[in-house]
């Protein structure tokens, strides 16, 4: 071994643990990757939220882009998310299903109505077995659904316009114009 | 107002070891309590990550574990109830990770650290025994010698 190299080692095993450490400050490890993706929405009927009577099932998700979002009236950050879904909701983009997690119904109806009501149909979620299915284990989340109803993506956390505008809605777009 | 949340949060995080898994479940039927400890104690929280299953007192831990208590009263093995909530949440609910291309690192990464240290160790023990072999020159070895000889000779005179 020439003298530098010996000399080199060092640093190099130094420089590669420093990037490598620099690398996991920035992972999240409240992000775990979900197996979901890539496989059928899992199958659920749930009274609506609004409509107790009525049901929403995983079928609504077949025929269309749509995201799925799981949120409740105890979550504080879904309060911080709230205003983005419904600028979302308002610009028409894509649909957007709720699935209200571990809620109480009077609760999430007077949410609704004092923040107003970005989702075309609420799934109403009592017990968290639904959310079980899902892999749902930290509010609010999102899954984009395509055509076929197949989950193509999931955000965990609460979604901002900079998730929305580079990760979502293109993604939406790319999903639409995929044959199905 | 900071202190009094501490103090809160300070609380809150000694008493949760004392007051985590109390749901009272009946293990006279067909489930079996040890099987089941074992079982929500090898399965990690998703939400207090560095927790298992038995430990945490998080709301998904609650009713994780009634779905646990659930399977298995449905009479389902081990490894059905495990694979129920793999399929949902991944492999991260494993404190047990399966032996597959994504975890070698773990599984074979220490066994490598430490063949290596060894191999290094080996490597520096044997190259430091053949520098004392050759470490003196001829000059050396003389003086060497010739010391030793007086001294034995001064040895045999005694």
């Amino acid at each position: 071994m020439p003298k530098f190299v010996r000399y080199l080692l060092p640093l190099a095993i130094f420089l590669a643990m420093a990037a490598l450490l620099f690398r996991g400050l920035n992972i999240d490890p409240h992000r775990v990757p979900s197996p979901l993706i890539g496989k059928a929405a899992p199958a659920f009927t749930l009274a609506k939220l609004k409509d107790p009577a009525g049901t929403l099932s995983d079928a609504k998700f077949k025929g269309q882009v749509s995201l799925f979002n799981v949120w409740a009236t105890w979550c504080v950050a879904c309060r911080a998310e709230h205003p983005v879904l419904m600028q979302l909701a308002q610009s028409g983009a894509v649909p957007i299903y709720g699935l209200n997690y571990k809620d109480k119904r009077p609760e999430a109806l007077r949410w609704l109505q004092q923040f107003g009501d970005p989702y075309h149909a609420n799934a109403f979620d009592a017990d968290g077995r639904v959310g079980i299915d899902w892999g749902v284990y930290g509010t609010p989340e999102t899954f984009v659904i395509d055509k076929q109803g197949v989950i193509r993506h999931k955000v965990i956390g609460p979604l901002t316009q900079d998730i929305l505008q580079n990760e979502i809605l293109p993604l939406v777009e790319r999903l639409r114009a995929e044959k199905g | 107002m900071i202190m009094r949340v501490l103090c809160v949060l300070v609380l809150w995080c000694r008493l949760l070891p004392a007051v985590a898994g109390l749901e009272v479940f009946d293990f006279s039927g067909n489930v079996d309590e040890d099987r089941y400890k074992a079982l929500i104690s090898e399965l990690r929280c998703l939400v207090c990550q560095n927790q298992s299953l038995a430990d945490s007192d998080a709301e998904l831990a609650h009713d994780l574990r009634l779905e646990v208590y659930e399977h298995m009263q449905q009479g389902k093995s081990d490894a059905e109830v495990i694979d129920f909530l793999v399929a949902r949440y991944g492999d991260f609910v494993l404190y047990n990770p399966p032996l597959k291309p994504s975890t070698y690192l773990i599984w074979i990464g220490p066994f490598f650290l430490l063949a290596l240290g060894l191999f290094l160790l080996i490597k520096n023990v044997r190259q430091r025994g053949r520098q004392l072999d050759t470490s003196f020159s001829r000059e050396e070895q003389q003086r060497i010698d010739a010391l030793l000889g007086e001294a034995g000779d001064k040895g045999r005179d005694q």
